[in-house]
């Protein structure tokens, strides 16, 4: 890899004064980044390493019962927290069906939301590829594509977001906290990641030199931690990114839905919240008939940006199962195998 | 030693045992608490680190690098590219000898597919060598890269596999199909796949003068001594090959590639030691792969649901240089009985890396399709998958009617079926569900693996304290050969395996031949038995000879070798110990010899296989088209079994292969530009334990006395052969789609829900 200055800042401040010199990136687990620096496709001149910046590892409640989590939490430690498991089950299982044991205990919570995405023809520098190389066309457009976008893209990028966390993150509500040169703000997880248009190589919003110190969930989100699953279609059963995945959280009132939290992932450029089909959805009943109608409602728009026809169907139906296993209530022991649909609500052994 | 007996149908002597138990890998607790060194972890002073630029075009030249960029990084000090590429004694184009496949080591500006190496950077680190790797960015001339069947070249090869004919055929085909009630056609895919041992190939060469020490992980010690002293100009023992490790080869370290050749050349130029380890990304293309195939299958059956004719052809991908192809067709030859059976191979020219031998070559991806068609059949006939199997026995082998040295596969059906509870299973598909709603099947297959033997010898010396060194450059891949040969010698020898002390690994031993075919065991064990044979027959001598031994006179009586003594067979009461014998004969040591010898007659008369039968389970998502393997039930025969233990993981690795294949494995070329788009373990999938089912091997016991005096077959790679297409045939029954495409991905069946 190309040689490039390392920097450990002892401060949010001096990071962040570091980061927004051009050229530099910032280093937390280094479990994307650095595989991205090996493969040639990133080049930063300089990394900042945050790893061990004081203060951003905090799992904390807030006084109004929100939850703010720190970006250097590890996917892990977030992941087995007792109360976020009680009180975000979603959050929990989304996080354990990403990655592998080993890479959990490395990543943290703000490369979760910054990876990149998994489109091979990013990784691979000989390709043509917007995102990496702005203008250069996009070599998946014609190539292989089974598993890209079907919604939200556009003829300049047809890539996915691959994060599981995300999921789940939007769909309750979560904002980012960023520290920049310009001080704090708050955003939306769910406007962090732009569709790419026309500029798919803008791939955040985040300013030069923008680092996420943490994570918001507000407390209404709790509101259905009775009710909610994260489910992940996937090629093998552990280690692989989801071809579509979908999160579902209901409160309910009797059979009637008062609020539904659905978001999809790897449907898009951006964790997908299904807003239309939560619209359709609240205020009726929760019957196979609602939920069916949902799902058309959220995939509504969709279209095959490739050979991933097949996708448009796969994320109908992972939807209604995920809606449906929310309404049969959110397990009370994690499933063994998390967010697989091999893992019935009455908890998966491992082996048949 | 020949055998004692020559007459053909006579059966080979059985002997005492210290074989047959399951004892743990010697070389275990090494591999588990780090301390075993496989080849990379050698760091030699002076070492230079090589890395290879490799192209990323498939087919062209390369009209320009930028070698100043690459020198001008610190720490680069050699840029080797076509332009100064010193000269090898072997021209590289040229075959040389059977596993002699012709290589890319920078002979020309030619590029014949991607990840071809196309120039050597030497650092004084790796990172500098990467990126000087990196800062050469080529220009190409690009032509249009050949990638599959639209743009490929068909040819009639003259060979497939490793020297076998293109076509064979038994009795009358257009006959046997006119007598058929019904005609079952199917065409399958099979597409690249990578053998992705566990440790990159690597190699640490060192010059010393003309001496060259190569520490590499290698499948065919001394068979490669002997080709890399040719490409370097050198008599054979001059090369030093020591592999004691290798984390994992199916077939990969068996054959020369260009990238070790390079850093050999490279070391000797430069006159420093020089690794090279390639990247995960780069074993995609120079090292081998499993080709692509493209097969139809044609089955006859008549009324009563017998075979009538079979007839199984197969494209097979191959480089645009070389000529191997997978020889899949080759696995209908002898599966089952059919009067008339033809297998055809032609060849498809690609802008690829040359394919090779790959875990189970032909059977995995011959059998996958054969066990498919054989389920289509059997349900066309409205039979049960086992009973028409059964209905389809071959008694004698297919084509020429020889008798088997050995069949348990009845056996092998029979407590398969029983231990996994086929019995009652519908005949039609969708109809079984579990608690859960979840589509369950079950599908069955017949695995079937032949005996090849490779030329081996060995070495046994009886040691004045009465224990033994053997020695025979062997391979352990993983499979746990140092464990299993080292009973072998023992049993010989009549010592306990703890007083054998067992060297190998390394190409200064006598030549114990490839870890291929399924053949170590058997081969580099009979050159172990015979060598133990032969130091025992010589002690008796000696013992014999002498008036002051209990034994003398035994000659013609005989002696019997167990426990560290030499017994008089008729009289087992009269012994000596060997440390005695050696001790009154003044003898420090005594030094056997043997080889791998069979009775050709035998070899001629019998046919020999290993058999098998695997039973599957399946439970598919009905809306989401998931599929989970959940139960894998094998029954295999191989002969007498050395070490169970080490026989069970065989077969177990070979079944998890079998999901992998079925359901997982696959390279994914881009078709423009013939650029493998997964090469890496996070996208080119293999099973993760959360994907393995539920396992049973089965150990059938079976006696050949035939095959050779060990009564030893082959077990590495038949576990694959069956369990692809039991899988594959769950499927079906799960589901009712009948996916003929590997692997089953889940839009083939999200139809069906
Ligand atoms: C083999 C493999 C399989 C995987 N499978 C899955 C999976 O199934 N599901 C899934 O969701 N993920 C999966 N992942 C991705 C994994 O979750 C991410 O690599 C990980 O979360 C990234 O975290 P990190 O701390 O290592 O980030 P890094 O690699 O350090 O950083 C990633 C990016 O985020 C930026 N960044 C990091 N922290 C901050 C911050 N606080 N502020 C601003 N910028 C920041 C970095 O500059 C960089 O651009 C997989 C990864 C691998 C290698
Ligand atoms: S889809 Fe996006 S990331 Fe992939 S090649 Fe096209 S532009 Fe690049």
């Amino acid at each position: 890899m190309n040689r490039f200055d390392y920097i450990r800042p002892a401060s949010v401040a001096e990071a962040v004064a570091a980061a927004t010199q051009p050229g530099s990136a910032y280093l937390a687990g280094g479990t994307n980044l650095v595989d991205l620096m090996k493969g040639g496709a990133l080049r930063p001149d300089c990394l900042v390493d945050i790893s061990r910046l004081p203060g951003l590892d905090r799992i904390e409640w807030l006084a109004d019962g929100g939850l703010r989590i720190g970006a250097l939490v590890r996917n892990a430690d977030l992941a087995h927290d007792a109360l976020v498991q009680a009180r975000f089950p979603a959050v929990s299982e989304a996080l354990l069906s990403g990655a592998s044991a080993q890479l959990r205990n490395v990543a943290t919570l703000g490369g979760n939301l910054l990876q990149q995405t998994r489109c091979p023809y990013f990784y691979d520098t000989a390709s043509a590829c917007n995102r990496r190389a702005p203008g250069s066309g996009c070599d998946a457009l014609q190539g292989e594509n089974r598993s890209h976008a079907v919604l939200g893209w556009s003829d300049h990028c047809i890539a996915t977001h691959p994060s599981d966390l995300c999921v789940p993150l939007v769909a309750l509500d979560a904002v980012i906290e960023v520290q920049g040169p310009q001080g704090s703000r708050g955003i939306p997880l769910e406007t962090l990641h732009p569709l790419p248009g026309d500029t798919p190589h803008l791939e955040t919003m985040l300013s030069p030199g923008e680092l996420i110190t943490a994570v918001r969930i507000p407390a209404e989100a709790i509101a259905v931690a009775g009710h909610a699953r994260y489910l992940k279609v996937r090629e093998r059963t552990s280690f692989a990114f989801a071809l579509v995945s979908a999160a579902a959280g209901l409160e309910l009132d009797g059979g009637v839905i008062r609020k539904a939290r659905l978001a999809l992932g790897g449907v898009a450029a951006r964790p997908w919240r299904a807003r239309v089909a939560e619209a359709a959805l609240e205020g009726g009943p929760a019957t196979a008939e609602a939920f069916a109608r949902a799902a058309e409602a959220a995939l509504a728009d969709a279209r095959p940006s490739g050979d991933n026809a097949f996708k448009i169907e796969l994320a109908r139906r992972i939807l209604i199962r995920a809606l449906q296993e929310a309404l049969a209530g959110t397990p009370e022991q994690r499933p063994a195998l998390p967010a697989s649909p091999f893992a019935p609500p009455s908890g998966a052994r491992h082996v048949a | 030693m020949s055998l004692e007996t020559p007459a053909p149908l006579t059966p080979y002597p059985r002997h005492g045992s210290n074989s047959g138990q399951p004892i743990s890998r010697r070389d275990g607790e090494l591999k588990v608490t780090g301390q075993a060194t496989y080849a990379a972890d050698n760091h030699p002073p002076g070492l230079l680190y090589a890395v290879t630029a490799v192209s990323s075009i498939a087919r062209g030249r390369v009209a320009a690098l930028d070698v100043a960029a690459a020198k001008a990084h610190p720490g680069v000090v050699e840029v080797i590219t076509p332009a100064n590429r010193p000269p090898l004694s072997h021209d590289p184009d040229v075959k040389l000898g059977m596993f002699g496949f012709r290589i890319e080591v920078l002979q020309d500006d030619k590029v014949r597919y991607a990840n071809q190496p196309i120039a050597l950077v030497l650092a004084e680190s790796l990172e500098a060598a990467v990126e000087g790797a990196a800062l050469l960015r080529p220009r190409y001339e690009v032509e249009p890269a050949r990638t599959g069947l639209g743009n490929g070249d068909r040819y009639a090869p003259a060979a497939v596999g490793v020297g076998a004919p293109p076509r064979t055929a038994f009795g009358d085909l257009d006959a046997g199909f006119a007598a058929a009630d019904q005609v079952i056609e199917a065409e399958f895919t099979t597409p690249a796949q990578f053998h992705n041992a566990m440790e990159p190939h690597a190699v640490v060469a060192q010059w010393d003068g003309d001496h060259l020490t190569l520490d590499m992980p290698n499948q065919a010690l001394v068979m490669s001594r002997e080709a890399y002293a040719a490409y370097f100009g050198v008599p054979g023992e001059n090369v030093l090959i020591r592999s004691p490790f290798l984390g994992g080869g199916f077939g990969s370290k068996a054959i020369l590639n260009g990238p070790q050749i390079l850093a050999i050349l490279a070391a000797r130029h430069m006159r420093r030691p020089v690794k090279l380890v390639l990247s995960r990304a780069q074993m995609y293309g120079p090292v081998g792969h499993r080709g692509r195939t493209w097969q139809t299958l044609r089955l006859g059956v008549d009324g009563e649901g017998r075979l009538t004719a079979m007839h199984h052809h197969s494209l097979a991908a191959t480089s645009s240089f070389e000529d191997f192809l997978e020889p899949a067709a080759n696995a209908s030859l002898h599966a089952y009985a059919s009067p008339a059976i033809l297998s055809q191979t032609e060849g498809l020219r690609l802008d690829i890396g040359t394919p090779g031998p790959m875990r189970a070559p032909g059977e995995a991806s011959g059998s996958a399709a054969l066990e498919v068609a054989m389920d289509e059949a059997a349900l066309a006939c409205g039979m049960d998958p086992l009973a028409f199997r059964l209905k389809n026995f071959a008694e004698t082998e297919p084509g020429t009617g020889r008798p088997y040295s050995s069949n348990a596969l009845r056996e092998c059906y029979a407590e398969g079926a029983k231990a996994f509870g086929w019995a009652g299973r519908p005949l039609q598909p969708r109809q079984m569900r579990d608690k859960d709603g979840l589509l369950v099947g079950w599908g069955m297959g017949t695995a079937l693996f032949p005996c090849p033997h490779f030329p081996a010898e060995a070495r046994a010396t009886l040691r004045a304290d009465g224990t033994a060194l053997v020695e025979t450059a062997g391979v352990d891949m993983g499979q746990g050969a140092w464990t299993a040969l080292a009973q072998i010698a023992a049993e010989a020898l009549g010592l306990d395996p703890e007083q054998v002390e067992f060297r190998s690994g390394v190409s200064d031993l006598p030549d114990a031949g490839v870890a291929g075919g399924s053949g170590h065991t058997a081969s580099a064990g009979l050159a172990l038995h015979n060598a133990g044979q032969n130091v025992i027959a010589r002690l008796a001598e000696l013992a014999g000879a002498d008036p002051a031994s209990p034994l003398f006179g035994a000659g013609n009586i005989g002696v019997v070798a167990k426990g560290g003594r030499l017994h008089r067979r008729d009289d087992e009461g009269r012994s000596e110990s060997y440390a005695d014998i050696l001790a009154r004969t003044g003898q420090t040591e005594l030094v056997g010899t043997g080889r791998m010898a069979r009775d050709e007659e035998a070899v001629q008369a019998w046919a020999m296989y290993s058999h098998g039968a695997v039973f599957a389970e399946v439970k598919v998502d009905p809306d989401l088209g998931m599929v989970r393997a959940t139960r894998l039930v094998g029954a295999f025969a191989a002969g007498r079994i050395i070490n169970p233990k080490l026989v069970r993981s065989q077969y177990y690795g070979g079944m998890i292969w079998g999901v992998s294949f079925a359901l997982q494995e696959a390279a994914i070329a881009d078709p423009r530009t013939g650029r493998i788009m997964n090469a890496d373990l996070a996208e080119y999938r293999i099973p993760v334990n959360a994907d393995v089912p539920s396992l049973e091997a089965i150990l059938v016991p079976e006696d050949d006395r035939y095959v050779n005096p060990l009564g030893v077959k082959g077990v590495g790679e038949i576990g694959i052969t069956g369990t692809v297409g039991a899988i594959a045939n769950a499927v079906w029954h799960a589901t009712g789609v009948r996916v003929r495409r590997f692997p089953i991905q889940i839009e083939d069946l999200l139809g069906g829900g």
